[in-house]
């Protein structure tokens, strides 16, 4: 039952990861490499206005989100825009930008070191038991996964809701249909790509709350960010939701019945699965 | 091979005939065999004439130039970007730690290509199948989850954490073995390149769809690439375990590895067989000033230096110089164009 509950808190938060991953990549096509790094960064900043201001994690976001907001939308328009620019093809594309994040990743895990230094950090806020059905939980867990269903459902009726959401899910489905009626894809996908870093490093920050985090963990938020997508499939927030929860549910289960350090054998398995029965994702429909 | 049916016997001869093209030798390919040679003569020289220093640089450099040239074997031709170069080197070096107080240690070189080659099998059956985006994502956290599966079964088994590898085996030995590697993938990357396997890979690497079309096996030409590609990895990891003497799983798969065997190879060029050479040389000697002076900043500048090269010199120096030299001469001949073009123009007759 733990299980259960501990898993499911922890997708939730996985699920705005997931989330902006998919708008980097279904909507902007660019695979980051470096989205864990985003998320990592987000968390070591929370984790810096926490011990050095003592201001909570929610305010944080207040000023994590816009930052992340600012360098996504910078790291597209300077480092992705003239790789897709130049790109001959979709696939010359997808191997430059891979190239080029993971470049990325590694920056940011260089600043990282330099500023923060190899060390593990945490910090203890809201850690209270919190009892459901006769079980203590962190309520640090259930406050980040508050926080973060408020921000998925936010985001979903945003992208279903406004003209600029609309936008977003024409590039999605197609850029070269979504240019002929009158879309900036550029922008949009400029758009799509710091919202998904940003959502991302609400991600981070909500993680940092009950998480132990140190510079080079990135790359592991990174696979279980796209693991998730391509479970749930590209282009499907419904599905990424409940691979999310998938994800959660089976790390959780891994660490406490097998091994903590376990956690991203839990990921991998789940992604072969996937792989060797259904590489379209949970309810993707079989490309003929 | 007891099934002698007409299809099988065909395939046979078509393959031994295959073999024999591959042994006519050109002028140029002569002149290539000679100069390679000559190369790696000069190269085995160094620990006559060298302190331990200079040896020490010499090691560094023999084992990327090993890794590079051995990625580049698959990554090049391909495009598919493999980013799990540290896992394989791993694995060679654990088999080699865990097993030395029970075998010798050129065995133990046989048994960790053996596992690398057959766990490389594994991860090419169940990515290489499908679209090159899987391969990638695999590959980009594979090296943390051997590491994560070798410290829980160390802890299982109650053994440390770390491991000591005490070989007698002085750093010329070390050296001699590594160039003997090197010559090795050279020659195996030579005979690939001349192969219908390599002439394969490089269809495939330029369009796939034109590959299936053209009656390739792509995914049985990528499986088998990668695990000679990843065999190379884990000898290397194999060979090396001494030197470190004492080796833990953060150092054994560290990312680092896989890291710069990618930018050194991208700096060189992977279109050309010497390419990552070119690329292995002056950043082995950078980075160790960079390691002296910076350590703190070391990570920040290797990713700056990645972003340089991707942006600024995307076909590596040796694309560079060729089309300094008159066009950069892509390979593939007229016929892969024609293909590629028949095959594009009805892409988009559907589309």
């Amino acid at each position: 039952m733990s299980i259960l509950i501990i898993g499911l808190l922890l997708g939730g938060t996985y699920a705005l990861m997931a989330m902006g991953l998919q708008l980097q990549y279904g909507v902007a096509r660019i695979m980051n490499l470096a989205n864990g790094e985003i998320l990592v960064a987000a968390a070591f900043g929370t984790f810096w206005f926490f011990t050095a201001y003592q201001l909570s994690p929610f305010i944080s976001l207040l000023i994590v989100v816009p930052l992340a907001f600012a360098v996504n939308w910078a790291i597209y328009h300077w480092l992705m825009l003239p790789l897709v620019r130049r790109a001959k093809n979709q696939g010359q594309l997808e191997v430059d930008s891979i190239l080029a994040t993971f470049g990325i990743s590694f920056i940011f895990i260089g600043i990282l070191l330099a500023v923060f230094g190899g060390d593990y950090l945490n910090y203890s806020y809201l850690a209270r038991p919190f009892y459901i059905l006769g079980e203590a939980y962190g309520l640090n867990r259930i406050a980040a996964f508050l926080m973060s269903a408020a921000i998925c459902i936010g985001l979903y009726l945003w992208l279903h809701r406004t003209r600029t959401g609309l936008t977003l899910r024409a590039v999605s489905v197609s850029p070269s249909a979504a240019g002929l009626v009158s879309i900036n894809v550029e922008r949009a996908s400029a758009l799509a790509f710091a919202l998904g870093g940003a959502v991302t490093a609400a991600g981070g920050a909500m993680l940092s709350m009950f998480l132990t985090f140190d510079a080079s963990l990135g790359v592991l938020f990174t696979l279980k960010g796209l693991v998730i997508i391509i479970m749930g499939g590209v282009r499907d927030i419904r599905g990424a939701i409940v691979a999310s929860f998938i994800l959660g549910l089976a790390e959780t289960a891994v660490a406490i019945l097998v091994d903590p350090g376990l956690t991203l054998a839990a990921a991998y398995v789940l992604f072969l699965i996937i792989l060797l029965v259904r590489p379209e994702g949970l309810f993707g429909r079989r490309s003929t | 091979m007891t099934d002698k049916s007409p299809r099988t016997r065909g395939f046979l001869q078509r393959s031994m005939q295959a073999m024999r093209d591959g042994l006519v030798l050109s002028a140029s390919d002569k002149r290539h065999l000679v100069l390679g040679t000559i190369g790696f003569a000069l190269a085995a020289l160094l620990p006559f004439v060298s302190d331990g220093y200079a040896l020490s640089v010499g090691i560094s450099v023999a084992m990327y130039a090993v890794l590079a040239t051995s990625w580049m074997l698959f990554s090049g031709p391909t495009n598919y970007i493999s980013l799990g170069t540290a896992a394989f080197f791993g694995i060679g070096m654990y088999v080699v730690a865990g097993g030395i107080d029970l075998l010798p240690f050129s065995a133990l070189v046989v048994i960790a290509a053996l596992v690398g080659g057959v766990f490389a099998a594994i991860v090419g059956l169940a990515t290489l199948r499908i679209a090159g985006v899987y391969f990638v994502i695999f590959t980009l956290g594979m090296a943390e989850l051997i590491r994560q599966i070798t410290v829980w079964g160390q802890a299982k088994m109650g053994s440390q954490a770390g491991l000591y590898v005490l070989v007698g085996m002085d750093d010329s030995t070390l050296y001699w073995l590594l160039i003997a590697l090197a010559a090795i993938v050279f020659l195996v990357g030579w005979w690939i390149g001349r192969s219908r396997l390599g002439f394969a890979l490089r269809i495939i690497g330029n369009d796939e769809v034109v590959a299936v079309h053209s009656g390739i096996n792509t995914a049985r030409a990528k499986v088998v690439l990668f695990v000679i590609s990843s065999v190379f990895a884990s000898i290397t990891g194999a060979l090396v375990a001494p030197r470190y003497s004492y080796v833990e799983p953060t150092l054994a798969f560290s990312p680092f590895i896989s890291f710069q065997v990618v930018i050194m190879a991208l700096l060189g060029g992977v279109h050309r067989l010497w390419g990552p050479l070119v690329g292995v040389i002056p950043f082995t000697l950078m980075w160790e000033v960079i390691n002296a002076s910076y350590p703190r900043l070391s990570t920040l500048l290797l990713g700056v230096c990645f972003l340089l090269i991707v942006y600024f010199i995307p076909h590596g120096v040796v694309g560079l110089i060729e089309s300094l030299r008159g066009g950069y001469r892509k390979r593939g001949g007229p016929l892969r164009d024609l293909l590629q073009n028949t095959l594009r123009s009805r892409k988009s007759n559907n589309a």
